[in-house]
């Protein structure tokens, strides 16, 4: 297995990603920048599935599927939150999160 | 055995006719409902004297005496093993008396009110009313147990308060009924300890097992003392303060002359007869007890009696409202009866007043139900009640003249009205117990005298008002009430009360004495005599005896302050003292510790509530910090 890319460094740039999803999620105001976030956090996940599948049980492919599924979910996600966001849209006339308070004390 | 058990119609029937005319009532024309209520009770009536012809006569063999029998009974309340509560039907010598009496007395006022409540607009309440106080009445008179008892006893004083304050439009009747439910369910807490300590102390509520010479009641003789009482002592006063506040006793008697507001067939049925009397009978029914283990609590009733009747002949004296006279004449009567059950002893001639008692207060029940439906008929034809404004009535009402007259000298204690042989054997039984109570009971049976006839001539002589429209006389169905009751008020005094109602059950010799009768009846005449020389004719001398009692004639005339020193108490006193410092505690320490929780929770939700922002990166940063704080802490911290 020499001359492959070492573990580190998928980690190293999931963790980064999720990171930076996190960030995205906690400070952007668009709801769909948002939810690129989320996909971004959701990516870093599938990476570390498929790295650390391949680093520690190459014969099997779990973690590729559990990867498919994540992209599935995510892709149904986005549809469901693209369509909350339309709704949104159309109650408020803006897709700034901080409007969006209704569901308070 | 001899089967009663249809006695249990008695009381059902006015039950099911109340239930029938109080729910369906407005439906009918009144007069319907009326009819409806008159013929329940006379099936009544006829069933009442049935039983009492059965039992005093046909049923009963000779020279065994009469013992009290249940005719039915069912357990209503199972509350443990010792504890039950049933209901049922009791007939013994008193208690047949009494529906006799109730069922009589009712019947009539039934048929009269036909006639006096014409054209009421609220015609069917008042029989329907009529019919819950019949039920109640004899649902209590009928009781097998002491609880059975106090039930309806209290719905006794429902229905009285229902029919005092039946012209509920009139701020007087409206006070008058809370005035008289209030006082008698003040003696009736009484009433309720005095039961709980009696049935504690002898494990039972049954009065047959209560009065039996051989039950648990007779083994409390001696027993804690309090006071200088013994337990059991204490607990008969306190039944007996049930049934002063019932009877109007002084110092609870301030209820009756204000329950006057009530229609005057009300007050004849429920404020003359039947209802007041119920102290009588409670302390009849309990009679063994008290005579043989609480001779105390005899005294007592005894001098509570002798007091009362004083006191409200001589307020009787005074005043001017024809009701009011009535109301403390029988306040006074019922006075008489308290005091001959008192002074009375148990079994044989001792037992005299025992039967003196129940004897007065069958002939009592005739004779004042008659004075006031006769008075209804004066107030029916006059519209007043203010013997002010009456005068020379005998020549417009001859039928009310002729009877009320009857009462009058059958209450004066004339022979050989039945009011003479009851007054007498009260009087001798006094006389051989207790001479300054027969000394009192002596002058009341001058003053009643005096008083009833001051009431008549005031009435039917005196002065000839002028009236607005010629008063006449009352309808056939007020009148032939009126008769019926004038022939039971002469004639019942023949009924061979000492052997048939006596404290043991088994009949003794009695005999008019002369030592005693022919003074009381001197007496009687006497206050007859006063009476017709300052009444009969107009004349000065009754403002001048009057100027000459001073302030005496004052004080009674306002019935000796009484109500005055009961406002003193209860808004001067009760309220300021006790009243206004257990409201300060609900409203400032109870209340305050509530309101002290809710304020503090109150001011944390304020605390908390901004973590509800509604912001959803708000979460999330709590989220992802959150979730960094347990990863520290379970990855490195752990």
């Amino acid at each position: 297995m020499t001359g492959t890319i070492p573990l580190q460094y998928f980690l190293i740039i999931s963790t980064l990603m999720f990171f930076t999803g996190i960030y995205g999620f906690l400070t952007r105001k668009n709801l769909i920048t948002m939810l690129m976030s989320i996909e971004l956090i959701l990516n870093s996940v599938n990476i570390n599935f498929v790295a650390f599948n391949r680093y520690l049980y190459p014969d099997n492919l779990h973690g590729h599927f559990f990867s498919l599924i994540v992209i599935a979910v995510a892709a149904a996600e986005a549809a469901v939150a693209i369509a909350i966001i339309i709704n949104i849209y159309r109650n408020f006339r803006s897709i700034d999160v901080d409007k969006v308070d209704e569901m308070k004390f | 055995m001899i089967d009663y058990t249809y006695t249990l119609l008695i009381p059902l029937i006015p039950f099911v006719v109340f239930l029938f005319t109080g729910l369906a009532g407005h439906k009918m024309k009144p007069m319907t409902s009326g009819l409806i209520g008159t013929t329940g009770l006379f099936a009544v009536t006829i069933l009442s004297y049935l039983t009492a012809i059965r039992y005093f006569w046909t049923d009963h063999v000779e020279g065994a005496g009469y013992s009290s029998l249940k005719a039915f009974e069912i357990q209503w309340l199972h509350l443990t093993e010792k504890l039950t509560i049933n209901l049922g039907v009791l007939l013994d010598p008193i208690s047949v008396m009494m529906l006799v009496v109730v069922s009589t007395v009712s019947f009539m006022v039934h048929i009269y009110s036909l006639g006096y409540m014409k054209g009421d607009t609220g015609f069917a309440r008042f029989y329907a009313f009529l019919s819950l106080f019949t039920f109640a009445m004899l649902g209590l008179v009928l009781a097998t147990n002491i609880f059975q008892m106090y039930i309806f006893w209290e719905l006794v004083g429902v229905s009285s308060f229902l029919l005092i304050g039946f012209y509920y439009e009139k701020p007087s009747a409206v006070a008058a009924s809370k005035k008289a439910f209030i006082v008698t369910r003040f003696a009736d807490l009484g009433f309720l300890i005095g039961i709980l300590m009696l049935s504690f102390m002898t494990d039972t509520f049954d009065f047959q097992t209560l009065v039996s010479p051989t039950g648990p009641a007779m083994a409390q003789a001696g027993g804690a003392a309090f006071l200088g009482l013994s337990g059991i002592t204490w607990a008969l006063i306190f039944v007996f303060m049930g049934g002063a506040g019932k009877s109007a006793m002084f110092p609870l008697h301030i209820w009756l002359p204000d329950a006057m507001e009530g229609p005057t067939p009300v007050s004849a049925l429920i404020h003359a007869a039947t209802m007041v009397v119920a102290g009588v009978y409670l302390v009849a029914r309990l009679f063994p007890v008290y005579s043989m283990v609480a001779p105390d609590a005899l005294h007592v009733v005894a001098w509570v009696g002798g007091i009362s009747s004083l006191f409200a002949a001589i307020i009787a004296c005074t005043q001017t409202d024809i009701k009011r006279v009535l109301a403390y004449s029988t306040m006074s009567q019922i006075g008489y009866m308290m005091l001959a059950l008192g002074v009375s002893g148990y079994g044989g001639h001792d037992g005299l007043g025992f039967m003196a008692g129940n004897f007065h207060l069958f002939t009592h029940a005739m004779f004042k139900a008659l004075l006031f439906l006769g008075a209804g008929a004066i107030i029916h034809a006059v519209h007043s009640n203010d013997m002010r404004d009456m005068g020379g009535l005998r020549k417009y009402l001859p039928i009310t003249h002729i009877t009320f007259l009857i009462a009058c000298l059958t209450i004066a204690g004339l022979p050989p009205l039945s009011g003479f042989f009851s007054k007498d054997e009260i009087l001798v039984a006094a006389f051989h117990s207790n001479m300054p109570l027969f000394i009192i009971e002596f002058a009341v049976a001058g003053l009643t005298a005096f008083y009833m006839f001051r009431l008549y001539y005031s009435i039917f002589w005196g002065k000839d008002t002028h009236y607005h429209h010629t008063p006449h006389e009352a309808p056939a169905t007020m009148t032939i009430p009126l008769l019926i009751l004038a022939f039971g008020a002469v004639f019942s005094g023949f009924l061979p009360f000492h052997e048939l109602v006596t404290s043991d059950g088994l009949p003794f010799e009695a005999h008019i004495e002369y030592a005693v009768a022919i003074p009381s009846v001197l007496i009687g005449i006497l206050g007859i005599v006063i009476a017709t020389l300052m009444y009969r004719k107009v004349s000065t001398s009754p403002a001048k005896l009057a100027n000459g009692f001073g302030s005496f004639y004052t004080w009674a005339y306002h019935k000796f302050y009484m109500d005055e020193v009961y406002l003193f108490m209860t808004k001067k006193v009760i309220f300021n003292y006790i009243s206004r410092p257990v409201a300060w505690f609900d409203r400032h320490i109870v209340d305050g510790f509530m309101n002290l929780i809710a304020h503090v929770i109150e001011r944390s939700a304020y605390l908390i509530k901004g973590f509800q922002s509604g912001r959803i990166q708000q979460y999330g940063y709590v989220f992802v910090s959150g979730t960094i704080v347990l990863v520290i802490i379970f990855v490195y911290l752990w």
